[in-house]
């Protein structure tokens, strides 16, 4: 293989990769506590997830679902949480600078299953839907934990009014 | 026979149309791309229907400055694009409409207002924007011919 297709492979290759990580999804590694028990329950090894970009690509999220997004104190970083509230809803706040907040349009309220030990919608308030990263649909490493991340969410933490 | 040369064909023509479109994408996603903006909220710097060259590079490396006018998703809607100039960095103090009293830009986000400030929703509405939100920086302005013209300095 001469030098000349070695460059030509790369330079159609690359872009096609990229192209897939972006539309289709990629896996991560899960750091932090903040989602325990549904991500990293032991402190030892660390979740891979699978971030589907395919499934956010309209902003069609569902509350329960557990998203990627980036933080808005550090656009650098990517955070993982899970939805609560979508917009028009009332969600009762834990710690936050109002009791009851009534989530903008565009907007979404996203925590941390681990309360408490989470930097989320409870400290920076609701989140706008352009800053949603992926979708993660499932943990896909280490394989004794390979299993679906369902939507679901604890009874407590259902908004106290349901936008219809 | 032929069927066989025929399908070969068929595969490499879709071969070359994907590699085209992923080497597309990628430009536009990560080099830059052109945008029409519309609206009143940048004149005069900006008219409707201007096409603007912009570059995603500067957001990227987070090198935005003061007095850069961007393109970034509306924060209540994100399949709008808004079109402002930077005017406040984090830790800057500006004035909003409401509440209507000077607040400092908190961390990982700007303060976006259009240059015609009559008649502009921008952040003095609707707060200071996340850094995240931003997709690209304008470069120049490309049509009409007459107006091209480079808009990176303020």
């Amino acid at each position: 293989m001469s030098l000349r297709s070695i460059s030509r492979s790369i330079l159609f290759g690359v872009p096609i990769g990229l192209t897939f990580l972006d539309t289709v999804g990629y896996v991560a590694r899960v750091e932090g506590i903040s989602m325990q028990p549904a991500l990293n329950p032991g402190s030892t090894n660390k979740d891979y997830v699978f971030l589907s970009r395919w499934a956010v690509r309209d902003y069609n999220i569902k509350r329960g679902d557990v998203i990627s997004l980036s933080s808005p104190k550090d656009p650098n970083q990517k955070i993982i949480k899970r939805v609560v509230a979508l917009q028009g809803d009332v969600v009762s706040t834990i710690g936050y600078k109002n009791q009851y907040v009534k989530i903008p349009e565009g907007h979404c309220w996203v925590e941390g299953d681990h309360t408490g030990h989470t930097l989320d919608s409870n400290t920076f308030g609701p989140v706008s839907l352009g800053l949603i990263n992926a979708k993660a649909v499932s943990i896909v490493w280490p394989p004794a934990r390979w299993q679906k991340l369902e939507a679901k969410l604890p009874e407590s933490r259902k908004p106290l009014s349901i936008a219809m | 026979m032929t069927i066989f040369k025929v399908l070969g064909k068929t595969c490499g023509f879709f071969g070359y149309v994907i590699q085209y479109a992923c080497i597309t994408h990628c430009t536009f996603e990560y080099i830059g791309d052109f945008v029409m903006c519309s609206g009143p909220s940048m004149e005069p710097t900006l008219e409707s229907n201007n096409i603007l060259l912009t570059e995603h590079l500067t957001p990227r490396l987070q090198r935005l400055r003061r007095g850069d006018i961007v393109i970034a998703k509306s924060p209540s809607n994100p399949k709008q694009n808004i079109c402002k100039r930077i005017t406040g960095l984090p830790g800057d103090k500006v004035k909003g409409h409401f509440p209507k009293r000077s607040q400092v830009v908190p961390r990982g986000h700007v303060w976006l207002e259009g240059d015609n400030s009559t008649n502009s929703s921008d952040s003095r509405l609707y707060g200071p924007v996340p850094q995240g939100l931003i997709r690209s920086r304008v470069v120049c302005r490309v049509w009409p011919l007459n107006k091209i013209s480079s808009l990176t300095e303020y």
